[in-house]
């Protein structure tokens, strides 16, 4: 029985350790891939397709800042520093969409996210390529994601870098990922 | 052997607690001076009377009972020499307030008659440095550098960003806090022309090591010229290959986080640059300031100082070059 019990526990602790290694959260990626490693300088790779056609496949990249502790913090620096508040506010929108709700109208996959952000989109989203590297604009898209709570809990924080009186990101209800018309607000 | 390094240091007094450079630090010192010499006398008393009471005891050979609580079997000397012991701590402790309630006046006098303030705001990992002055337009910003005019009380406004941090300049005060949403302040009089340095004093992240000030003293009258030279918007670039910078400086990435003065670069994420290249390091101390230090801090920020919030552009070799060669003008 006890022999048996020993067994359990060892078992557990080398489980316990291997689901340690394998968490890549607080993973850092301050060397962000040489440019234009698996795209053309200039462009966004095509993230949306037009009719019902298959969505295309997810950016290799996204596995990097996608549920990545570090790059969701660090969006959230540029998001304020850069004035994404501006338009955006902190995720309820303003003149520009709301980031926090289920409607994605270019997509709601990291690499959308990031190309809108890189490309810009009509009715004044400014186009940031050349003015944000390339990692930081995958990084404020991980963050954009967690407006809605799409990242898993254990990557973002339960306390803001900044002062917040809002409740903590854990706690955000995960919206599901609609690709809106857009005609709806 | 291993305290003559620590004596080299104290000489020089570039980041020593030891120094005489400003009115707080020469306050604070005769405190310490005065606390140690208190504390000294009263713990050899201490052992004194501790080795003295072994000694008699064993000498004695037998139980020697100081205080039984019946006072008429207690030795009389005994008694009237443990009162005066009583009393001596007692005026220990009085002379230390004392000493303490005066310097922190003079401290706070010293603070109300202040000349000139100054706004720091630590960030991770540097110091953004605002001289305030009645009039807007005199208001200057720079970083990583604090120039002071030798003899003039100035009050240092201490914020923070994002952590807490420590502003620490050895030779020329003791440490206070930078807190997020908070405002501290220290004064500091400088007293004695020279160099020194500062240093992060609560830990703040992976560059906090890398994360120190310069503190130059100077007379009141090269400290004002100091100030209308830097007011001065950045130098115009001459040479093609520094305008070929300054054309990717102000458009590009740079310009979202530095303020170049008298360019279209703004940002104020970053360190202002209108002045960069007179200062001393690059990067709060990373690296002794030099066009290869320059170009090395451009090409790759990440490697120099990994995880410092300034990302590395992708720059082809042609405008690291142009980018360092107009940095190099901002003098």
């Amino acid at each position: 029985m006890s022999s048996r019990c020993r067994t359990n526990n060892s078992f557990l602790a080398v489980a316990t350790m291997l689901a340690l290694v394998a968490c890549h959260r607080e993973e850092r990626h301050n060397e962000p891939n040489p440019f234009g490693a698996s795209i053309k300088a200039g462009e966004s790779p095509p993230t949306i397709i037009p009719g019902t056609a298959p969505n295309s496949p997810l950016d290799p990249r996204a596995a990097d800042y996608d549920n990545n502790a570090p790059a969701i913090a660090e969006g959230q620096f540029l998001y304020t520093r850069m004035n994404c508040v501006g338009c955006h506010a902190h995720g309820g929108g303003g003149m520009g969409p709301a980031l926090m709700d289920d409607k994605w109208r270019y997509g709601g996959r990291i690499d959308q996210i990031a190309a809108t952000i890189a490309e810009g989109r009509p009715n004044g989203m400014p186009a940031w390529r050349g003015k944000l590297t390339e990692a930081q604009i995958w990084k404020l898209s991980a963050y954009v994601r967690s407006l809605s709570g799409q990242p898993s809990k254990d990557a973002v924080s339960s306390r803001a870098d900044a002062m917040s009186a809002g409740t903590p990101a854990t706690l955000t209800r995960r919206e599901p990922v609609k690709n809106a018309d857009t005609a709806g607000r | 052997m291993l305290a003559l390094p620590l004596c080299a240091c104290s000489i020089q007094h570039y980041q020593s607690t030891f120094s005489d450079a400003a009115v707080e630090v020469r306050q604070f010192n005769t405190l310490f001076a005065i606390f140690l010499i208190v504390c000294a006398v009263m713990y050899s008393l201490v052992i004194a009377f501790l080795v003295g009471g072994i000694v008699r005891r064993r000498r004695a050979g037998e139980a020697y009972v100081v205080e039984t609580g019946k006072h008429h079997e207690t030795n009389p000397l005994m008694r009237i020499g443990i009162m005066v012991w009583g009393a001596t701590v007692g005026m220990g402790l009085i002379a230390l307030a004392i000493a303490s309630f005066f310097a922190d006046r003079s401290m706070a006098r010293a603070a109300a008659n202040e000349k000139l303030s100054i706004t720091v705001t630590a960030n991770q990992w540097w110091w953004d440095v605002q001289y305030n002055s009645a009039d807007v337009s005199k208001t200057l910003r720079t970083a990583n550098e604090i120039h002071l005019p030798v003899g003039v009380p100035v009050r240092i406004i201490l914020l923070s960003n994002d952590v807490i941090h420590s502003f620490w300049v050895p030779s020329l005060a003791g440490k206070q806090d930078l807190i997020p949403g908070r405002e501290n302040d220290i004064s500091i009089t400088p007293t004695k022309v020279g160099l020194y340095r500062g240093q992060c004093a609560e830990y703040c992240g992976t560059q906090h090591a890398n994360m120190a000030l310069v503190v130059q003293v100077e007379p009141y009258g090269d400290f004002l010229k100091w100030w209308q030279d830097s007011l001065k918007p950045a130098m115009k670039p001459t040479t093609l290959l520094a305008q070929a910078g300054y054309q990717y400086v102000t458009t590009r990435e740079c310009a979202m986080c530095h303020t170049i003065a008298g360019t279209s670069a703004g940002g104020t994420v970053g360190p202002d640059l209108s002045h960069f290249a007179s200062a001393r390091s690059i990067a709060a101390g990373t690296l002794p300031m030099n066009e290869a230090n320059i170009l090395r801090w451009v090409d790759d920020p990440q490697s120099v100082k990994p995880g410092t919030k300034m990302p590395k552009v992708p720059l082809r070799p042609a405008e690291l070059n142009a980018v360092t060669a107009y940095l190099e003008t901002l003098k």
